[in-house]
């Protein structure tokens, strides 16, 4: 059993390095998939009697290979000239550095192009360079199995039918695509942190695999600040992640036991934050990777510097205007300039839907005195939210409050 | 290669029918240049813009007697305005030539491929 978890571990690990280079060679994503597959049960069959080979990536990647073209020959006699032209095109060997990443770098501008739709992005992203089940996608984001397999079934023919190339963009076109795969990529990450719904708040193998990705992203374009910064922003929200709810209740970050936060996670953070930030673009990554770092600074709640994240934050509206940035700049405010002064900015923004805002208001409101105001903030903010660790944080401070 | 059309689509409210004939001859001469651009390199297979979507006649023979009727296929809010039919090497540079094409026309362009030649 143990071996088979293992080899599963491998598998998983490995996925996106060999479906991405069967991509590049066959120029197909199902066969790629299908290859990959089969490479998975050879191994389940091979491994436990012959051990794992040394270079896992390189076994699966050449056993696929051959199995693909043994499916190739099978099934396309009728153009076999022109798939035999296709097999002799390209057959770099696996390497674990090399033309390798890239080909995953490749796969993941593929997965996350302008026109597939954002759901099926990040579907595909997870699928194809994260090797998750379909299952396990669809249970990550709450829909039926069915619908996300047709999902993605739609976006690889959509690639196929419409011909997206399997490129990274040229330079004119990298920073508008690589925003749409940085966004994917914290998509992954954020509903892993914070489940948009469900009785598991936090799905620590979608923080795990948007941070592989983010790690990989970073190797493979480590001169782009807002990659780094991305990476960062994960490793440094990270780090808490062990903190954040204890006893089946969201543990807000001024009451995390700061003992219990990754020391490790937290200085690879810092370096990379200082790293991106000296090369003077600050971009919306950044500063909120910059604005965990100034938490994470902090021995102790009582020590936070608010004047800095309040500053952080202004820089990030100035950036990337939006109200909830404004209501997390609110936040610092309260505690520089008071929760009076914070509560005005609060009110002022439209995110009546927002659990978030609905919890601001009441902590503030609590903090000001106005229970009754409070009381009915807090009830506007669990409605709104289906976290079942953060209903449960906000009842007890709704009970808590004074009568 | 592949081909893809590129088709210009049209609302009643489209602010392209408000326009005076002075406002609407840069259009014209923008897409002009495009069609020239894409002859240039060799990108260009077919286009055209259509008459408005009243000169439609639909011709329907699923059933037992052909039916000619005055109008358009479906009563939709939207309508086909005009085309092109371009060869490019993939989507990105479909999308290229639909970008410079929509600027040109002044109007949204859909890109779609069509699907490929049965093999002989």
């Amino acid at each position: 059993m143990q071996e088979a978890q293992a080899i599963e571990r491998i598998y998983r690990a490995e996925y996106g390095r060999v479906v991405a280079s069967l991509v590049r060679r066959f120029g197909d994503i199902d066969i790629a998939e299908e290859a990959a597959g089969e490479a998975l049960l050879v191994a389940v069959e091979k491994w436990p009697v012959d051990g794992v080979p040394p270079n896992p990536g390189g076994w699966l990647t050449t056993t696929a290979g051959n199995r693909a073209i043994d499916r190739i020959r099978r099934e396309s006699r009728r153009d076999a000239k022109h798939q035999a032209a296709l097999m002799l095109e390209d057959d770099t060997p696996h390497e674990p550095t090399g033309i390798v990443e890239d080909d995953r770098l490749r796969l993941i501008f593929t997965c996350c192009h302008p026109a597939l739709a954002p759901d099926a992005r990040v579907a595909l992203t997870l699928r194809l360079l994260g090797g998750l089940t379909v299952a396990e996608i669809a249970q990550a984001f709450f829909v039926p199995e069915t619908t996300m397999a047709q999902r993605i079934t739609r976006a690889k023919k959509k690639i196929k039918d419409t011909h997206i190339p399997y490129r990274v963009p040229g330079p004119e076109d990298l920073t508008a695509r690589l925003g749409a795969v940085l966004a994917v990529v914290y998509l992954v990450f954020n509903e892993g942190y914070l489940a948009s719904s469900g009785d598991a708040p936090i799905r620590e193998e979608l923080t795990g695999e948007a941070i592989r990705l983010g790690r990989v992203l970073r190797q493979l374009l480590p001169d782009v600040p807002e990659v780094t910064g991305l990476l960062a922003l994960m490793l440094l929200t990270e780090s808490r992640r062990t903190t954040r709810v204890a006893g089946g209740e969201l543990v807000p970050l001024h009451e995390q036991d700061r003992g219990g936060w990754d020391r490790a996670l937290i200085a690879e953070g810092h370096d990379l934050v200082r790293a991106c930030l000296a090369a003077g673009r600050p971009g919306r990554y950044q500063l909120l990777a910059a604005i965990n770092a100034v938490h994470t600074d902090a021995p102790a709640a009582a020590d936070t510097d608010w004047g800095q994240i309040a500053t952080l934050y202004g820089q990030l509206e100035a950036l990337a205007p939006s109200p909830v940035v404004t209501l997390n700049r609110a936040v610092a405010v309260a505690e520089l300039d008071g929760p009076d002064v914070a509560l005005a900015m609060v009110d002022r923004l439209p995110l009546q839907g927002y659990h978030a805002w609905h919890a601001t208001r009441a902590d503030l409101l609590r903090r000001l005195g106005r229970s009754a105001e409070a009381r009915a903030a807090y009830d506007a903010a669990i409605a709104a939210t289906d976290n079942d660790a953060e209903r449960a944080y906000l009842s007890r401070r709704r009970g808590s409050l004074a009568p | 290669m592949s081909q893809y059309l590129l088709s210009v689509h049209h609302t009643p409210d489209d602010p392209m029918f408000d326009l005076t004939p002075e406002q609407i001859q840069p259009i014209f001469e923008a897409v002009d240049a495009f069609n020239e651009k894409l002859r240039a390199e060799g990108a260009w297979v077919f286009a055209g813009g259509l008459h408005p979507i009243e000169s439609a006649t639909t011709v329907d023979y699923t059933g037992d007697e052909p039916v000619v009727t005055d109008g358009p296929f479906s009563e939709s809010k939207e309508w086909l305005g005009g085309f092109w039919v371009i060869e490019a090497a993939d989507l990105d540079a479909a999308l290229a030539w639909a970008t410079a094409g929509s600027k040109a026309c002044a109007g949204k362009v859909e890109v779609r491929p069509f699907q490929d030649e049965p093999e002989a």
